[in-house]
């Protein structure tokens, strides 16, 4: 019965082609606007994720501050102090390493060009910390942090920008008074999770920028990173209550320090995506549900329009249910034929989509499948009425009708 | 054996108030299996009505109907449509066959509703078109055949399922006199050879005069039953 079902319903599909191809495009539209959305989204929260790992997994960034931001010589709080990432490294636990890091945006010059990037004063710790290697060259050698030489490591960027095709290594480039040697190239790291470039970067030993730049002993961030995922949240544990100590802050009293781990960031972000992501699904599950209304019209006119055909049918001895199998299953076939051609559409979106604003592309199996069934259930919610009505027809006034 | 058609003091009455009519007006009548019975009357007369409630197509306001000892007054929609789907076929003066469907899908329809599978519904679905001899037409769809055609499948569609009552409206009504000839022919036949019981509705008298027994109706009510005799 069921097959005799769908085979009425293709070729009463085929024989209105035209019309039945314009009812599907509700659920096509509808079907298609879900699973674009949801794709592109998901290709949006892995990307982030990706970005977030570039920055170092199992990182803990911490700034003399009560929220997050750039510090420019302590608000309200005190900067960190060299002693600091000394009792650090000296006192907690499962430490990989902890880095001090102290930045300002300045012009560096070589010949003719000039580049505005951030120069940071750091020591060997930040490539541990960052999981950040060295393309060429070296790292600051021990001589170099202690007496505070005027050498530098370059990002990819910097590296670009000043230098083209000319050898950067050895070649010196200048920063307001100071000229400094490139002693090392930083790999290319690519984006941040905030957009900004990662890769726009001048490091020298933390000694040279204090002395040279800065004119003070301010650190303004802490980056540190834990042996494994599961340590950090100890890990933080232990920071607190050891940066709590040593910046006399009371029992009473909430911390002048703000710290937050990559892993916060970055669940931070996705969640901020996912709800965005699930706004823009649920808009377009609308259009799907308008797109069922579209189905529930045109099967009541043809059931109208095929009164007399199931007046014959009823005559001739098909039960309520036969009749209301043919026409849900027509509907049902409908709405399953328009939620492929959503799927196929929705496919090609999201490629032109993710390469237009350069986003991964995620096939997601799972949306895929569920909008195809909430296709289906559409086409049964929708379906139903209109071929109840067929069902309950009476047969003797079906079959009177012109 | 009770008699295949018994009604007492059936009525059918539409609308209400100043505008009642009744269609059927406390008629009695009954019909016994292996009857050829024509049913005449003028337009209005009540005699489509009467049919589509022997037929089990509609029901009555008043009174009792029993098909082969059975009531049928009071069962609900579905054991109405099992009733016809397993002893009533029908033959419509407007053939009532499905456009654009094959005619071997039209005879084939009764017997989808009756779950018979595929390969038996061929075969019995042939043997009826070789009944009404359209063997040469089974893939022509109905509106490629002329009315005698679509009419003889329209009878085929009715006795495919082999059953007890052939119920016949106005058979006829839209044919030629040569074309109306064979298909009274192959009705005749039916119920001679097959022993279906015919019921039959018709305008024309000489139609009329070819079943065993013609029952008129004026007004809702039986005016007149006769049996013909055997050797007229």
């Amino acid at each position: 019965m069921l097959w005799n079902a769908l085979g009425l319903a293709l070729q009463e599909i085929r024989r209105n082609a035209l019309r039945s191809f314009l009812t599907m495009l509700g659920i096509v539209i509808g079907v298609a606007a879900v699973v674009t959305m949801i794709t592109v989204g998901d290709g949006a929260t892995m990307q982030v994720s990706q970005q977030i790992q570039s920055l170092g997994s199992n990182l803990v960034m911490i700034v003399p501050s009560r929220r997050m931001g750039p510090v420019h010589g302590g608000v309200g709080a005190p900067a960190f102090r060299r002693a600091d990432i000394e009792a650090i490294r000296r006192d907690i636990d499962g430490l990989k390493a902890a880095a001090p890091l102290a930045s300002s945006s300045l012009t560096a010059v070589v010949g003719n060009g000039n580049w505005l990037s951030a120069v940071t004063g750091t020591d060997n710790a930040f490539f541990t910390v960052r999981e950040w290697p060295i393309n060429a060259g070296r790292r600051f050698s021990s001589t170099e942090l202690v007496s505070g030489s005027a050498v530098c490591i370059v990002g990819a960027t910097v590296q670009r920008e000043l230098f083209g095709d000319e050898p950067a290594l050895g070649a010196r480039l200048r920063l307001g008074k100071m000229a400094c040697r490139v002693i090392g190239l930083l790999a290319a790291k690519g984006q941040s999770a905030m957009g900004s470039d990662q890769d726009n970067l001048i490091l020298m030993p933390i000694r040279t920028f204090q002395r040279r730049i800065s004119g003070n002993q301010d650190i303004g961030l802490i980056q540190v990173s834990a042996n494994s995922g599961d340590s950090v949240a100890a890990l933080q544990v232990s920071l607190e209550a050891l940066l709590r100590e040593r910046r006399h802050i009371a029992v009473n009293e909430d911390d002048n320090f703000t710290m937050m781990s990559t892993r916060e960031i970055g669940e931070t972000l996705a969640g901020t995506l996912t709800i965005l992501t699930a706004l823009l699904g649920t808009v377009a599950a609308v259009s799907l549900l308008v797109g069922g209304i579209g189905i529930m019209n045109i099967m009541l006119v043809s059931v109208t329009e095929r009164t007399r055909e199931i007046g014959i049918r009823l005559a001739i001895g098909a039960l309520m249910r036969d009749v209301l199998l043919q026409f849900l299953v027509e509907a049902v076939v409908l709405s399953a034929i328009g939620g492929l051609l959503g799927i196929a559409l929705a496919i090609l979106a999201t490629l032109a989509i993710t390469d237009m604003i350069g986003v991964p592309f995620v096939l997601n199996l799972g949306i895929i499948l569920l909008g195809f069934s909430f296709a289906t259930v559409i086409g049964v919610v929708f379906g139903y009425f209109p071929a109840r009505r067929a069902a309950h027809m009476a047969p003797i006034e079906a079959l009177r009708h012109e | 054996m009770p008699p295949l058609i018994r009604v007492t003091g059936l009525s059918k009455v539409y609308g209400a108030g100043q505008s009642r009519l009744w269609a059927l007006n406390h008629v009695d009548l009954e019909i016994q299996s292996g009857e050829f019975v024509a049913i005449m009357g003028p337009s209005g007369s009540g005699k489509s009505t009467f049919m589509n409630i022997i037929g089990c197509l509609d029901v009555p306001t008043q009174g009792a109907y029993q098909f082969n000892g059975v009531e049928v007054t009071g069962l609900d929609h579905d054991r109405l449509a099992i009733l016809r789907r397993h002893y009533i076929g029908f033959v419509f003066q407007g053939f009532n066959l499905l456009a654009r469907t094959t005619a071997l899908e039209n005879v084939e329809l009764p017997l989808i509703y009756r779950r018979v599978d595929r390969g038996a519904r061929r075969q019995l679905a042939h043997e009826a078109l070789q009944t009404v001899k359209l063997e040469q037409w089974v893939d022509h769809t109905a509106n490629e055949l002329s009315v005698g055609q679509q009419q003889r499948v329209a009878i085929a569609r009715a006795i495919v399922t082999r059953p007890t009552l052939l119920l016949a409206d106005e058979p006829t009504g839209n044919l030629d006199s040569h074309t109306s000839q064979e298909i009274m022919a192959l009705i005749e036949a039916l119920n001679r050879e097959q022993g279906i019981t015919v019921v039959m509705v018709t305008h024309d008298p000489l139609v009329a005069a070819i079943a065993h027994r013609t029952v008129y109706f004026v007004d809702g009510h039986v005016t007149s039953d006769q049996h013909q005799s055997e050797s007229a």
